[in-house]
């Protein structure tokens, strides 16, 4: 372990006052999804995963790391900038006029970090599947990590990705589903339900692990177990449960705040339930 | 009217096989993906000679665009392979998201494309591809003309850096290029130099206007006959120079009116050079099965119709 728990949980904090404060600036954006996934981001950038923060758009011998569901992109900018990718004080420019963190995450503005676009979702596991074959081809050993919503899953091309990724045998891939039952419409079970996700990717030949999303021993050492599995055959789904919210009580469980902003009176709220552990941006 | 001679007659989507295969040997980043239609894209050499850098994706297009984007990643140049109708419209989401705005190297390269599929009819004859790829900023779309130019613009677009939608097709039409032509992406071919009319064409279309040049000759009508290969980025210089001596112009197309090479040309005279023109293209509909010969001639796509657009667009010369 390069951090203990405790750290890694006050990193986890602040990247979660990042994300409150960062939605609540431009009042727009999506708390709900970015909170429940922070302990995610923290346990993969701080503890699991292989980079450099000198951006190379190819990652050669790096792991990388794809967001498909980019809705949930102040999670992600707040980690990169703790990371050392780029300055904190660049998280208060989010979703504003000429700022290189867009409300989806992108390519085009040059953000280090960030190698392909997502926020139309269903796309991430198939452009995963081709860096995990290009770094095959490269003789390069390296993990390919996803992020997908769980009403994400919906889209059709992610079944045409889970269907790819075990027949060409692609075991350096691990794949994870942010698992909180919710979408924008309300909870996945009545929008359309995903029915049993481990029976599924099963049965498409993914070896699946449980998580507690939301606990940052049971996350890290999921992903620590994850990397176990590669080289056997098969890619790795690990089925994350998390709270969509987690961390701010009147946020937490619901779909209400997949997409809304806080007000001033419920940011004062939020950041009260959140030290802060290592600066505000 | 210069004279334009052939000796064979080839698919130009065999002209794309052996423009794989040749990147392929001159590059080891060049890798190819299908979904299921190796045969049809004639990826078979390749496949041969690189089978490791090859990838059957199955049906699944939009895994193909994804993966194909991923691929880039690493410094790989992708080549993808399905019809046309599947390379762009089905798949157009795909291609905006994790290619286009992405700018990831991906080469979208489309067999089948327009009438001249033929018999399958109208669910598998794209006439909107062109308009579909155009809109997509900083995609550049090429409709090369027969077999010589189909593998001379492959090897280009290997050579190039950024996202291309390669549009080809699969009846066997004359080869009458240079077999050791230099393709410039966005430069246009100057098919015939004349006075009274310019001409201009793409894919299919170029011999058919060839044709209609000679019977134009036979009139006592000087057509000039540009080949625009590369629909984005237009090469206006070109255009306006032709524009400017002749007075009118006919774009002839493989493609709807709406969104096609005429519109591109329609607005570069708009705003530079006004200038009557007449569109040889698909007039708002989609085909239908028949024979590639037949649709051509019942969807006003062939010699006689670009003589008689020409004859047309002389008149309205102020």
């Amino acid at each position: 372990m390069k951090h203990t728990i405790k750290e890694l949980e006050d990193i986890a904090s602040q990247i979660r006052r990042d994300i409150v404060r960062m939605v609540h600036g431009c009042q727009s954006g999506h708390p709900g999804g970015s909170l429940g996934c922070a302990d995610f981001f923290t346990a993969l950038y701080f503890e699991v995963l292989n980079y450099n923060t000198d951006f190379k758009m190819d990652g050669i011998g790096e792991d990388l790391f794809f967001l498909s569901n980019g809705h949930i992109s102040p999670v992600w900018y707040s980690t990169l900038a703790h990371a050392g990718f780029f300055d904190k004080s660049e998280l208060a420019t989010f979703r504003k006029l000429d700022s290189r963190l867009q409300g989806h995450p992108t390519t085009h503005e040059g953000l280090p970090g960030i190698r392909v676009a997502s926020g139309s979702l269903g796309q991430g596991m198939s452009v995963a599947i081709g860096a995990a074959l290009t770094k095959r081809l490269n003789g390069d050993k390296s993990y390919v990590f996803t992020l997908h919503g769980d009403g994400e899953l919906q889209e059709g091309q992610n079944w045409e990705a889970a269907m790819f990724a075990p027949f060409h045998e692609l075991d350096t891939l691990i794949c994870s589903v942010d698992y909180n039952g919710q979408q924008i419409d309300g909870p996945t079970k009545k929008v359309l339900s995903l029915d049993s996700l481990q029976a599924k990717f099963e049965a498409f030949g993914w070896h699946v692990i449980n998580t507690d999303g939301n606990d940052m021993q049971s996350i890290v050492e999921g992903l620590h177990y994850a990397k176990t599995l590669t080289g056997k055959g098969k890619p790795i789904l690990n089925l994350m449960s998390t709270q969509m919210g987690a961390g701010v009580d009147y946020m937490m469980g619901s779909h209400k705040w997949h997409g809304t902003a806080p007000n001033d009176e419920q940011l004062a709220t939020a950041l009260a339930q959140l030290p802060e552990t290592l600066g505000d941006y | 009217m210069k004279k334009y001679t052939y000796t064979e007659k080839k698919d130009t989507r065999s002209g794309f096989g052996a423009g794989l295969h040749e990147a392929g040997k001159k590059n080891e980043n060049v890798v190819a993906l299908c979904a299921d239609l190796v045969g049809s894209l004639k990826m078979d050499a390749f496949i041969k000679d690189f089978p490791e850098r090859f990838t059957q994706v199955g049906i699944a297009e939009a895994n193909m665009i994804g993966i194909a984007a991923g691929m880039t990643i690493g410094g790989k140049i992708p080549f993808t392979g399905t019809f046309a109708n599947f390379s762009t419209g089905r798949v157009y989401d795909q291609i905006r998201q994790s290619v286009a705005y992405s700018n990831k190297n991906v080469k979208i390269c489309a067999s089948h494309a327009g009438l001249t599929l033929g018999e399958d009819g109208a669910t598998h004859q794209i006439l909107e591809d062109i308009g579909l790829m155009k809109m997509l900023p900083g995609m550049v779309v090429i409709n090369p003309c027969d077999y010589n130019q189909t593998k001379a613009a492959t090897l280009a677009i290997a050579e190039y850096e950024g996202p291309v939608y390669l549009r080809f097709g699969r009846p066997v039409i004359p080869v009458f290029t240079d077999p050791d032509q230099k393709f410039e992406i966005g430069k246009a071919w100057m098919v015939n130099e004349g006075t009274d009319v310019t001409i201009i064409a793409t894919g299919h279309m170029v011999w058919k206007a060839i044709e209609a040049g000679e019977k134009l000759a036979e009139l006592g009508i000087d057509a000039e006959i540009i080949n625009i290969h590369t629909i984005k980025p237009l090469d206006d210089e070109a255009i306006l120079k032709s524009v400017k001596k002749t007075g009118c112009v006919v774009t002839c197309e493989e493609h709807n009116k709406f969104g096609g090479l005429g519109e591109s040309v329609a607005r570069l005279l708009t705003t530079e050079l006004p200038t009557p023109q007449e569109f040889v293209a698909t007039n708002d509909t989609f085909g239908e099965s028949g024979t590639p010969d037949q649709l051509m001639s019942k969807y006003g796509l062939d010699a006689v119709n670009i003589v008689e657009a020409a004859q047309k667009v002389i008149g309205r010369k102020k």
